[in-house]
């Protein structure tokens, strides 16, 4: 790999853009291609049709592919999308456990919370915290297909409207802390305030897998554990 | 709003640590998983960083062929051609390393110069 090349790359991957890098197996020759699958470095490199068109499936699957062409070269593409998200509602105990374990796991995270007393630096550190209302965090935060929502404040008034915008987006998890009868309860505001039964059994309550968790951590593991089961199975609730 | 914080690169952060490695005037090379069979525990794209003196960062298996792949990340260093290199049952002798797990791979090696 040529040092231009990386520079590139980490560039890219810095400013969240997707790109993929195409390596010629037989002499390590690379492009480096943006989402659409044109050249970016070496700007001038022509790009067949095929390798874009892999490019591109590498990225929607997001997983790396060895390819074939034509003239019998073998060439792997390497995708690089911009991290998955997190948007944690809820600067809360549990919170303190899963954010450092989403971000090991390769999460980009963000936790909102308009309770300055609970949204600090110093209990979250190096995180980045937004304390809008969260209705307003979710929307400057977009979440999109590759976002997870997860509601850890137990308290409606920030909790639903997280979930409201939540549901309003692709988000692949969305989940909410709180017990069984909690959720119906959460269930019914949230269909006065317009959702269908389909768009609530988007919502994973109570949230995270039933392993007995009982400790912040414990339940920041499960937590943890059903969205990477969603992410990799497509599970539903 | 508050200024958001940016984190550091989550993840592995292969390449991040590939540049900063490079920038201290470290020698380095990349392996790359490009293919695998069976049952094997690191996907296509999965990447191991070596430095001059051996050192690691990320992982192209469970840990049973990386000895073998920085001996190779050495000598792609010392200047030899990027090389395809397969591990697996089948040629367990050729490469004196095997997959527990019964499953092969494919790993590219390459200087990054």
């Amino acid at each position: 790999m040529k040092a231009t090349l990386l520079d590139a790359l980490v560039a890219a991957r810095t400013e969240k853009r997707a790109v993929v890098v195409a390596t010629d197996l037989a002499d390590g020759d690379q492009i480096l291609l943006d989402g659409d699958g044109a050249a970016l470095v070496p700007g001038d490199a022509t790009v067949p049709p095929a390798i874009a068109q892999a490019g591109r499936e590498a990225l929607a699957c997001d997983r790396g592919a060895a390819l074939e062409t034509p003239d019998g070269r073998r060439v792997f593409l390497a995708p690089h999308n911009p991290p998955l998200r997190l948007i944690v509602v809820g600067a809360v105990h549990i919170s303190q456990a899963l954010v450092p374990m989403a971000a090991l796991a390769g999460y980009d995270v963000s936790v909102v919370d308009p309770r300055r007393a609970f949204a600090s630096d110093a209990r979250f550190p190096a995180t980045r915290i937004l304390t809008d209302w969260p209705d307003e965090g979710l929307d400057a935060l977009a979440p999109d297909a590759r976002t997870a929502v997860v509601t850890l404040t137990h308290d409606p008034k920030l909790d639903d409207p997280a979930l409201d915008r939540a549901l309003a987006s692709p988000a692949f998890y969305i989940a909410a802390l709180g017990s069984r009868k909690t959720h119906a309860a959460r269930r019914a505001r949230l269909a006065r305030l317009g959702h269908g039964e389909t768009a609530l059994d988007r919502i994973h309550g109570p949230a995270g897998l039933a392993l007995g968790a009982v400790s912040p951590a414990e339940i920041a593991v499960s937590v943890m554990a059903e969205m990477t089961q969603v992410l990799r199975q497509g599970t539903v609730a | 709003m508050t200024t958001p914080t940016d984190a550091a690169p989550a993840g592995d952060a292969i390449p991040e640590t590939a540049a900063a490695w490079r920038r201290e005037g470290r020698r380095i090379a990349l392996a790359t998983v490009v293919s695998t069979w069976g049952s094997s525990p690191r996907p296509a794209g999965s990447q191991l960083l070596v430095d001059g003196d051996g050192a690691m960062v990320g992982s192209v298996s469970g840990g049973c062929i990386e000895g073998a792949v920085v001996q190779e990340a050495l000598a792609v260093m010392d200047g030899a051609a990027p090389r395809l290199l397969s591990f697996g049952v089948s040629n367990e002798e050729a490469w004196a390393v095997g997959l527990a797990c019964g499953g092969k791979v494919e790993v590219f090696v390459e200087a990054v110069e």
